[in-house]
């Protein structure tokens, strides 16, 4: 009995518990501090002006990295979040076209209730036919593409002028850029009362162990289908921060689902599910995007970022798998 | 129906269930008063967990009526079966590993004081709630998974081989908390392998055989042969083999097959020694966790040691992964057939992997020499390879003899056997213990680490007792009686009481990255 | 009597789950066959000998892709950079017509760097245990980076499809036989054969089905991962020098939208996303289906979108039916 409580009880549990769980998030956050240090160095007048920049570009992404990181955690994948991205924000851009800003509003909220609708029929899929999520989303991420397609089928449409300027600009300060207080409140305003309540938990349980989880009683289904529902939430979003950033919709899919399976890597989620959260992928976004920068504030090919983006999501997992086996061996 | 008129708190009638082709319950019944502990009980295959699957909701019947209190239920989830009552521990306990204790408690909507006052009951107070599930070691999970089910209070507890993986001082609390119970308002289904269990604490035990329930035993002294009686139905063998053990005492001087110096690994094992010879079994007696899994690994190429050596007929030898091993003649059985087994292919190809894994054989296969090799090792194991196309629709037992029969197809140098029988009817438990004979007749050496000490007299010559990674004793078979072993298992002189620190520190030691056992059918519903 | 009919018509519903299972490449053939009816009820007198070499010609690019990805998922794996590595050598072939080495000098170029690209792919998921749809996918961006680069340093030299190449993949020998089954035929009869008779095939659904059983069976899963990537890759280089011949077309983006349905042709054949279950049979019928269906919208004068519409639809529909049919137990 002793033993036992040596093992469990420490001086300071919490810390050590908080280091311990979310050392990979720490390890990103100084990563993140290193590269905007380095930023500065190679960029002397890197500033506010940039960072504003930053806020606008890491937007999509960033909300892609969310939606793709609440699928995973809750174990499963979403192949489908680009060409959602690009659907939305071609429905955006076209309704929108020559509408009152108060239309806008309404057509912003029917954008986000159709990538709710999208995801919620994804999910509704993995569970209805019990075919894997990467084929099921695969095979959709063809279909909303299509869609896309028929919606226009050249890059136009319009934003509204206040979703524009929603997302351009600096608040209060000027290294406050708009869009990066608009991702954290959204992510946050959902994200953490929802990862606290039962159904967050149900989340990491259908994530970690879908037996165990299916005899504590959770319902593995409807938990799968919320799940993709609020990956689709922020899929709209995503695609809804694409129009407002380009002032157009295009209805060609963008990068953004790999590179949204890339982010949730970097941010510390398990591909496995169950383990990690949606703030570790936004810092890896930021991370993603800062290396870009870099690379052309140094006048290299911009065409070496890829490379480099690429070596460093591999090259990060070796590292961790290495660490790994230390730990085990 | 009042409880009064019904008297029974459970009343399940003609339950039936088919998968595909495989017909796993005809119609079970099971009727169980308040107040009893009352056992489930059937060879492998017999239905006892997927009644109980059914029971509890983790899977829907074809058939049958289920009954709580007299009131018809239906259950469609865990969940609902929890709301009316019935609430199941299972062999693999449903606890996420990624959460918190306290998230898991949660998750089941489960009311922490009594869960804490239960958990004190079997010695874990001190347990913190906010360690992540997956850092604990199996047996407490088990533990923590009991504990949540009583602090639910269910009419009816049902516990599935509560007791498989559990060192021995934890079997007896729980033994203790479930004998508690007896005479209350609320009841236990138990299922075991283990008889002696089943003795202590049933009051009747019902009796499945091929998905139908074949009899109900009043629990007491002799009962058990009824109950193996109807176990087995017509093939009456009530006594092991006695297997002719020829008086194989070792000239001194003889090189043995595999000689184990002075071996350590990790925190678990401490200078390991000992000496196995060629026509030998060796039985490996310990409780839970105390060095033999380090043990297994070590010898069969999974782990490295972090000192010490390992002598295969007088050469020493280093295993940096299990092909080494294989090379050097030591061949592993693995107590987990999902971890040994190809589950979705033939037969055939599970028995010849080996033979293909090295790269000098990535060539063209014979098919025809693979064939004689194949057939020959499932007719000396009588394998039943009706169902050969895909492993995972043979039985439990069946599945064991294909991981057995990998090895003896090529010639079996020395066998490292980690609890063979675990969870397997007992006919196949006799065939594998006249096997591992027959084998060590034939000049293999055999060394068998196995969870029911009864097994030690029957099939080993001799047997080392590991406790706390070091080998505490070696007894002979002569005197390789359960009492014996159970004692030097626990490291005792005499008969003495338990002392507490020592019961801890067992549980404790219990590895925990020990994978939760066993295969289910698939039960979570779209 | 009535009971005899049920049983039997009982049978008849397992005997056709069993072949579906065990065979899928029977009814997958009745599939075709349905969508060829289509094709010629739509457009009467289009299906004709020529007809059919234009429709294999198109096929065997994309069934040499889902090769790569039959492969691949036998062993629980997936590999997202055969697009890349296709455009690549595509490409980097052209540009390398007027080097003194000529066309034989970039393809062998083009092979040595498609196995190193493989090489990368196995020792990350063999040696490293990064999970393969992370590993390809860095190396994916590694390969469209690198190969951008190269665009812009060679830009000028005036890069042409080799004839050569034209022929191997466009050519048709007596306007039905496509000249690219001079390829096809081997490589297919070598995998074909491969997966049944070798011990390396059998690896391949060993480690898919259970990787732990393969280990403790002696089995060195990264030796076989390793190999398998480099074919993989290979196999990729030599897909995309048919594609750029096909369409006598050199860009690094040509195969991009090839990769999607590489895995669909894969799952429609039959292959198990989880390992352990497929066969390259039924890739090639899945390839065939996949190009006979986009025929057939294109002959419907349905908008080309509708295509993609179309195939995710297909894609989803198969999978759930043979999900349906495996998982019972």
């Amino acid at each position: 009995m002793t033993a036992l409580a040596v093992t469990t009880r420490r001086r300071n549990p919490d810390l050590a518990e908080w280091a311990r769980r979310d050392s990979w998030t720490i390890g990103l956050i100084v990563l993140l501090g290193l590269l905007l240090g380095f930023t500065k160095l190679v960029q002397p007048n890197y500033g506010a002006f940039g960072i504003q920049g930053l806020g606008i570009s890491i937007m999509p992404l960033a909300f892609a990295a969310v939606a793709q990181a609440i699928v995973v955690i809750a174990g499963g994948i979403d192949l489908s979040i680009g060409s959602m991205m690009a659907l939305t924000s071609v429905v955006a851009a076209t309704q929108m076209e020559g509408q009152s800003g108060t239309f806008g509003v309404a057509v912003v909220a029917g954008v986000l209730l159709l990538g709710i609708a999208l995801g919620a029929l994804n999910g509704g899929l993995v569970v209805a036919t019990r075919v894997p999520d990467i084929i099921v989303t695969l095979a959709t991420s063809f279909v909303w593409a299509g869609l896309a397609l028929l919606v226009t089928a050249a890059p136009g449409g319009a934003a509204a002028p206040w979703l524009m300027s929603l997302t351009t600009g600096a608040f209060l300060s000027d290294w406050l850029p708009k869009a990066a207080i608009v991702l954290v409140v959204i992510v946050a305003a959902i994200w953490i009362p929802l990862s606290r309540s039962r159904l967050g938990v149900s989340l990491y349980a259908v994530g970690s162990d879908q037996l165990a989880a299916f005899r504590s009683g959770v319902a593995i289904g409807r938990t799968k289908v919320i799940a993709y529902a609020i990956a689709g939430l922020f899929g709209g979003l995503a695609g809804l921060s694409l129009t407002a950033s380009t002032g157009i919709g295009t209805p060609v899919p963008g990068p953004y689902t790999l590179q949204s399976v890339a982010a949730v890597v970097l941010g510390g989620v398990s591909l496995a599910g169950g383990r990690g959260g949606v703030f570790g992928p936004i810092v890896a976004v930021i991370v993603l995007q800062l290396i870009q920068n870099d690379t052309t504030f140094l006048g290299i090919d911009p065409n070496y970022a890829l490379v480099v983006q690429g070596v460093i999501l591999v090259g990060v997992l070796i590292l961790g798998s290495l660490l790994e086996s230390r730990r085990a061996g | 129906m009042t409880i009064a008129t019904s008297g029974l708190v459970l009343e399940a009638t003609g339950i039936s269930k088919t998968y595909g082709a495989v017909v796993a319950l005809k119609s079970a019944s099971l009727a169980v008063r308040p107040g009893e502990v009352h056992a489930l009980m059937g060879a492998n295959g017999a239905g006892k967990s997927t009644l109980v699957k059914i029971l509890t909701g983790a899977v829907r019947p074809d058939g049958g009526s289920i009954a709580v209190r007299g009131r018809q239920r239906t259950v469609h989830s865990p969940a609902e079966a929890r709301h009316g009552g019935l609430v199941s521990v299972y062999q693999d306990p449903a606890i996420i590993p990624d959460l918190d204790i306290r998230a898991n408690l949660r998750l089941t909507e489960t009311p922490l004081e009594p869960f804490r006052h239960w958990l004190a009951e079997f010695g874990l107070a001190d347990l913190d709630l906010s360690s992540l599930a997956r850092r604990l070691p199996l047996a407490s999970l088990r533990v923590i998974d009991l504990a949540r089910a009583l602090a639910i209070e269910p009419d009816v507890l049902m516990l599935d081989e509560m007791t498989a993986a559990l060192p021995a001082n934890l079997t007896e609390r729980v033994l203790e908390v479930i004998g508690g119970m007896r005479g209350g308002d609320r009841s236990v289904v138990f299922i075991s392998h283990r008889m002696s269990e089943i003795g202590s604490v049933c009051d009747r035990a019902t009796v499945l055989r091929e998905g139908e329930t074949v009899g109900v035993v009043d629990v007491s002294a002799g009962s058990e042969e009824r109950i193996v009686d109807l176990m087995l139905g017509q093939i009456v063998e009530h006594s092991m083999p006695q297997a002719e053990h020829a008086a194989q005492r070792q000239d001194g001087d003889r090189t043995p097959r595999l000689s184990v110096q002075a071996l350590s690994q990790g925190t678990k094992l401490h200078d390991v020694s000992f000496d196995l010879h060629a026509g030998e079994v060796l039985g490996v007696v310990a409780l839970e966790g105390q060095g033999q899994d380090e043990l297994f690994q070590v010898l069969s190429g999974g782990k490295r040691p972090s000192s010490g050596q390992i002598v295969v007929d007088g050469t020493s030898v280093s295993f940096r992964h299990p092909a080494d091993a294989i090379r050097a003649g030591l061949v592993y059985v693995a107590a987990d057939r999902a971890e040994a087994l190809l589950m979705q292919r033939s037969v055939r190809e599970n028995i010849a992997l080996p033979f293909i894994a090295r790269i000098g054989r990535w060539g063209l296969i014979d098919l025809h020499r693979e064939r004689r090799t194949v057939d020959e090792a499932v007719s000396r194991l009588q394998i039943d390879a009706r169902a050969g196309n895909e492993v995972r629709r043979l039985s439990g037992g069946n599945q064991q003899k294909v991981t057995i029969a990998r090895w003896v197809a090529g010639g079996v140098h020395t066998m490292l056997c980690f609890d063979p029988t675990r969870g397997i009817d007992i006919r196949t438990k006799q065939q594998i213990y006249v096997l591992l004979r027959e084998l060590a007749e034939a000049g293999a050496a055999v060394l068998l680490y196995t969870s029911e000490l009864k097994e030690v007299q029957l099939v080993c010559d001799r047997a080392i007792v590991i406790f706390g990674g070091q080998v505490v004793a070696e007894i002979d078979r002569a005197d390789a009686d359960e009492a014996t072993l159970l004692h030097a298992a626990y490291h005792l002189q005499s008969g003495a009481a338990l002392p507490e620190e020592l019961a801890a520190t067992a549980v404790v030691a219990t590895g925990g990255e020990e994978p939760a056992a066993a295969t289910h059918e698939p039960e979570v519903p779209a | 009597m009535a009971a005899v009919a049920a049983s039997g018509r009982g049978r008849a519903a397992a005997a056709w789950r069993t072949t579906l299972r065990d065979r899928p490449i029977i009814p997958l053939i009745g599939l075709l066959a349905l969508l060829v009816l289509a094709i010629e009820a739509a457009d009467f007198g289009i299906v004709t000998p020529e007809w059919a070499g234009v429709i294999v010609r198109a096929s065997i690019p994309l069934a040499i892709l889902a090769g790569c990805q039959t492969l691949t998922m036998l062993t629980g794996g997936i590999d997202l950079s055969v697009a890349s590595v296709a455009s690549m050598a595509g490409f980097v072939t052209a540009t390398l017509v007027n080097s003194p080495g000529g066309v034989a000098q970039g393809i062998v170029v083009v092979l040595v760097a498609a196995a190193l690209v493989g090489l990368v792919n196995g020792v990350g998921v063999g040696i490293f245990r990064v999970h393969p749809l992370i590993t390809t996918l860095g190396m994916s961006f590694v390969v469209d980076g690198l190969a951008n680069v190269w665009q812009l340093q060679t830009v000028q030299t005036g890069a042409g499809v080799p004839p050569v190449l034209r022929t191997m993949g466009s050519g048709i020998v007596g306007d039905v036989v496509p000249y690219s089954l001079v390829v096809f035929v081997p490589l297919a009869a070598a995998i074909m054969l491969g997966l049944r008779r070798t011990g390396y095939g059998r690896l391949l659904f060993a480690i898919g089905d259970n990787p732990v059983a393969a280990r403790l069976s002696g089995v060195r899963s990264w030796q076989v991962l390793v190999v398998l990537y480099v074919i993989s890759a290979l196999m990729a280089a030599v897909a995309g020098l048919l594609i750029s011949g096909l369409t006598n077309t050199a860009s690094v983006t040509l195969v991009d939208t090839s990769l999607l349905p590489s895995v669909a042709a894969a799952v429609i054949g039959g292959t198990s996303i989880f390992g352990g279950r497929g066969g390259f049979g039924g890739t090639m019928v899945g390839a065939l289906i996949l190009t006979v269906l986009s025929a057939l919208i294109t002959v419907l004068g349905m908008p080309e979108p509708t295509n993609q519409v179309v195939f995710g639809s297909i894609i989803v529909i198969v999978a759930a039916a043979y999900t349906r049919v495996t998982s019972e137990s």
